[in-house]
């Protein structure tokens, strides 16, 4: 009785900080002609809901795709089909086809809210309670590591604030994780390749669950790993075909989409962004030296480059908790060396540093702070500044209480503590001098540059940690439980 | 200790977040006082009439608003001015709420005086830091974490938090027998919100038989020989020279009638628009019902006039049709009668602060149920300080939980906008869930899955009963469609449903309270 009021408890408080932040403004909001996120995903479901599915991702004279045209996989279009259904069931109005455009209405937005709420409530926060069960910590470490990354400021605000559905395809790859954790190979991949054809920023986790897969296989005794193998592509590619089947009646279509999803036409990042490239521009523009051509070519060396080590290792040795580390690796190579980043995109490694809470409060805390705060001037053009302050300072607090962040002893406490305050307080000037302090004319962006670079430098740090991490982690015992269960 | 700095950050975060959130009337009836103390001199403000929200509470909140303007300024001059009605500019939002959440620190600091001041905490529970299980931080949590008060003052937008404060740090004084002080504060209270005069009768009576005479307020029979003429003397004083700095400049600019005439206006209605739970609530509804019924049958004659709806919206005097109409007389007297006997309890049998404690909420209670023109939020008035005897007894704890549960969901129409619906919902459902796990922990009461802990099976049938009847009011009525033919429905129901379960409240707690005779060191 005591665990369901916990989780009532946290459940309620979750939904009330969500909703109070859905009570700001969205991305663009007001903003003619092109608005933002929210007026992208309510055209979505004008366009899915409107149009017969192949010309979904086509130009045509009724769907523009410059504006705002659909660029993510397939399952994000089934979902803003339902949603369209559901709209043109409550109000014509809002999905009308190219006469809806930039529609905002207070019921409108409400609806828009609740859908999200509802995703993240269904999906998101189950998975949480039941991943945190399934690490058998107790049921009170449970409920704190749930409550924490529940309260993860940088989802809420994206997700509720700045208007996204990442808690779908972040809730999604997280089964998936739950899934392989309890041994069950197949539903984890296939849970992981829904969470990929719902966003294809997802890839940030491919390698590692690929690697984790053949490794496992690989590991199992005698032929056993081969039809494991098997199993697990026909499952990943059964689950791609259902999920593009109306795209596949010809080559074309699927090219189409493809080539839809992955825009290799826009720039090496959009506005600022706190990975490598973007703050080495401080020194060097490759812009100017290198052409676009070789710009890509040379993201694709360096992110594969760096995600040599971790996936190696995690193949070679596969483990549930050294997977949750390669995670962690390869999502934030991926988001400081790849090609066309998106501020937002710091959500995918931080939701699985989240998994760490119970083992490192310290590290985790700092980083989901830090990434939050990598968003500032996205927060701050969106009008979240009060949310994200209320939200931060919550989830500080909240860590304080729930965990002690103290970890080590000695001269290395002393760094530590100095370290996280120092890296605090640089945080709060920031803020303050983004909000306050009106920038030299000749230097407009100052503050969204600094931010940038000073949460770069944080991310490499972190970057060298979990790797650090992964490799000093213990030989354990390759989970005997994921590979008995499949020898019995 | 540090979880108690905890709750309090985090309950702060928490109303940082709700800054955004609907804001009613009163945040423009706020604005407007600010730009009045700011831009005008004493002598108009009691006069200014630009705004239909003129200045109508006591000087020392006029003194409040105007230190308030001062730090304004910086924020956003044009919130300043008295013409401009209505204004909401980003940066006024900020100021205000923000200016709550500041004020709200009294309270915070005020609970923290009577939590570490007068609860004996027992055996080793001194250490304990879990919210869930430690006294201490259980009834701080109670208080600071009231969903009432979150909903009136950070949604709906006043200052009751400060005003709270004043009260709770009055009541604490009189537990710590620094009568004089408490005193004081509560004479600075009734100058900041006249609202709070409902109660001063248990301030009166128990100040004057505990303080004034001199038998340690326990004994049972006065002795006249005891009482002290320095004392009246000192209390005089010190509240006597409060009013005379918060009224006199009025005073010496014959401005007093004009203050007072502000200050209790009788000309509004007997029922605010939304009726307040309490007695004319269920007044009102038996008229009705006696209406239709006579209707029907043909046994009166009622002319039409006696027919609009009291829930439409105006705030309007109202003809009941068939029982007599109550007169603001008759309200007066009807609230006299139902304080009297607490008072009189007290004045018998003195058995210090706690005793006090009872009358002032009996008060409360009593002008809530009887008084003229009431509104829904005055039930915080019984709610915070009901909170302070959680601890003490089994059986208050019991009607605590009933209580808030009732009245945190009586508040529900004051907040009608669709955007906060699930806010308010989460908001309530946190603090019943945590109050009855919590104050079941206190008394080592298990949940189970039939009964809620501390109530009989008849009250936790009623307790539930809000869930169906929120769900009608939320979803059936307008998804029948019937929120525009009767919109009033939703609001009479919650009123009346709500009014039963406070009425319950005071019942009982009337007979618990006369109960209690004498302490028991003097029975045995």
């Amino acid at each position: 009785m005591n665990n369901i009021v916990y989780v009532a408890l946290v459940s309620l408080y979750a939904i009330f900080v969500r909703w109070c932040i859905s009570l700001n403004t969205y991305s663009g909001a007001g903003k003619k002609p092109m608005f933002g996120d929210y007026e992208a995903q309510r055209h979505w479901m004008e366009i899915s809901y409107n149009l017969p599915v192949h010309s979904w991702y086509t130009n045509s004279s009724v769907n523009n795709l410059l504006y705002w045209g659909l660029d993510y996989p397939p399952l994000t279009a089934y979902h803003s089909w339902i949603c369209g259904f559901l709209s043109q069931k409550i109000n014509p109005e809002w999905v009308k086809l190219n006469t809806s455009r930039g529609y905002e209405r207070y019921e409108h937005k409400l609806f828009m809210r609740y859908t999200v709420l509802f995703a993240d409530v269904v999906l998101f926060f189950p998975v949480i309670f039941l991943i945190f069960k399934q690490m058998k910590i107790g049921e009170t470490q449970m409920i704190k590591a749930a409550m924490l990354t529940l309260m993860y400021p940088g989802l809420i605000l994206i997700d509720h604030g700045h208007f996204q559905y990442n808690c779908i395809s972040l809730g999604l790859m997280l089964f998936g994780v739950l899934f392989l954790s309890q041994g069950r190979d197949l539903l984890g991949s296939i849970a992981f390749c829904l969470a990929l054809n719902y966003k294809q920023m997802e890839l940030y986790h491919a390698l590692p669950f690929f690697c984790y897969l053949l490794g496992i296989c690989f590991r199992s005794q005698n032929q056993n790993g081969f039809f494991r193998l098997i199993k697990i592509g026909l499952a990943v590619i059964t689950t791609f075909v259902f999920c593009w089947l109306p795209f596949l009646s010809s080559v074309e279509s699927a090219i189409q989409v493809l080539h839809r999803l992955f825009p290799f036409a826009r720039g090496l990042y959009e506005d600022k962004v706190a990975n490598v490239w973007c703050t080495l521009s401080l020194v060097i523009k490759l812009k100017n030296i290198l052409t676009t051509d070789h710009i890509i070519l040379l993201c694709l060396v360096s992110t594969l480059v760096m995600l040599l080590p971790s996936s190696l290792d995690l193949l070679i040795r596969p483990s549930i908790q050294r997977f949750k580390l390669a995670l962690i690796n390869s999502s934030l190579v991926f988001f400081l060396f790849s090609f066309q980043v998106h501020e937002k995109s710091i959500l995918i490694p931080a939701i699985v540093v989240c998994l760490q809470i119970n083992k490192e409060p310290f590290w985790c805390v700092w980083f989901g702070v830090l990434s939050t705060f990598s968003m500032l001037p996205l927060l701050i053009k969106d009008g979240l500044t009060t949310a994200f302050i209320g939200c931060t300072l919550l989830y500080i607090i909240l860590s304080l209480t729930l965990y002690d962040l103290v970890q080590y002893t000695g001269w290395k406490k002393s760094l530590q503590k100095l370290m996280f305050s120092m890296s605090i307080l640089g945080m709060a000037v920031l803020t303050i001098g983004s909000l306050t302090v009106k920038p030299p004319v000749h230097l407009p962006d100052l503050f969204p540059v600094l931010v940038s670079a000073y949460s770069c430098v944080h991310f490499v740090i972190f970057l060298f940690y979990f790797h650090y991490r992964q490799f000093t982690l213990a030989n354990d015992r390759v989970d005997e439980v994921v590979l008995k269960k499949k020898m019995s | 200790m540090e979880t108690w700095w905890m709750v309090v950050g985090i309950v702060t975060c928490t109303k940082l977040l709700l800054f955004p959130s609907y804001k009613s009337t009163d945040f423009d009836v706020h604005r407007n006082w600010l730009a009045i103390t700011h831009s005008l001199p004493i002598s108009k403000w009691y006069y200014e009439d630009t705004s239909e929200w003129t200045l109508d509470y006591p000087p020392f909140f006029a003194w409040l608003e105007y230190l308030l303007s001062q730090i304004a300024q910086f924020f956003d001059p044009e919130m300043l001015k008295v013409e401009n009605v209505d204004y909401r500019s980003d940066a006024t939002v900020l100021f205000q709420r923000l200016s709550v959440v500041l004020t709200d620190f009294i309270y915070i600091y005020a609970v923290k005086e009577f939590c570490t001041k007068c609860i004996k905490l027992q055996r080793k529970d001194d250490n304990n830091s879990d919210i869930f299980t430690s006294p201490y931080l259980i009834l701080t949590s109670l208080l600071i974490c009231n969903a009432g008060l979150m909903i009136v003052d950070h949604i709906h937008f006043q200052y009751n938090g400060f005003l709270f404060g004043l009260l709770l740090l009055s009541i604490t004084r009189l537990y710590e027998g620094r009568n004089i002080e408490g005193a004081l504060w509560f004479a600075a209270l009734l100058n900041f919100k006249h609202i709070y005069l409902y109660v001063a009768p248990a301030y009166f009576v128990y100040l004057l038989r505990c303080y004034c005479f001199k038998s340690d307020g326990v004994a049972a029979k006065i002795s006249w020989r005891t009482f002290s003429f320095t004392r009246i003397i000192m209390l005089g004083f010190v509240v006597i020279s409060v009013f005379c700095l918060s009224f006199g400049p009025f005073m010496l600019m014959d401005q007093l009638p004009q203050v007072l005439s502000r200050l209790f206006p009788f000309k509004r209605g007997l029922c605010h628009a939304y009726w307040a739970p309490n007695f004319y609530a269920l007044y009102n509804v038996v008229d009705k019902a006696a209406t239709l019924f006579c209707k029907k049958y043909n046994l009166l004659n009622i002319s039409d006039r006696g027919s609009a709806m009291m829930t439409g919206g105006l705030v309007q005097e109202f003809q009941h049709t068939v029982l007599p109409s109550i007169s603001p007389l008759v309200t007066l007297i009807l609230t006299g009668l139902s304080i009297l006997p607490a008072v009189l309890h007290l004045w018998v049998y003195p058995k210090g602060p706690k005793s006090f404690l009872r009358c002032l909420i009996l008060c409360g209670f009593g002008s809530y149920m009887f008084a003229w023109h009431v509104h829904e939020k005055a039930i915080l008035i019984i709610t915070i300080p009901f909170s302070l005897l959680v601890l003490d007894k089994k059986r208050d704890a019991q009607l605590f939980l009933i209580l808030s549960t009732v009245a945190h969901y009586s508040l529900f129409p004051l907040i009608f906008t669709k955007a906060e619906t699930v806010i308010k919902i989460c908001m309530v459902l946190l603090y019943t869930v945590y109050s009855f796990y919590s104050v079941g922990n206190i008394y080592r009461i298990p949940w189970t899955l039939t009964q809620l802990p501390l109530c009989s099976t008849i009250e936790t049938l009623y307790l539930l009963g809000i869930v169906p009847l929120e769900i009608y009011n939320s979803i059936i009525n307008p998804g029948l469609g019937l929120d525009q033919r009767l919109p009033f429905i939703p609001l009479m129901l919650t009123s009346v449903y709500c009014a039963i379960g406070i009425m319950y409240c005071w019942i009982k707690f009337y007979i618990l309270t006369f109960q209690e005779k004498m302490p028991k060191s003097h029975r045995e």
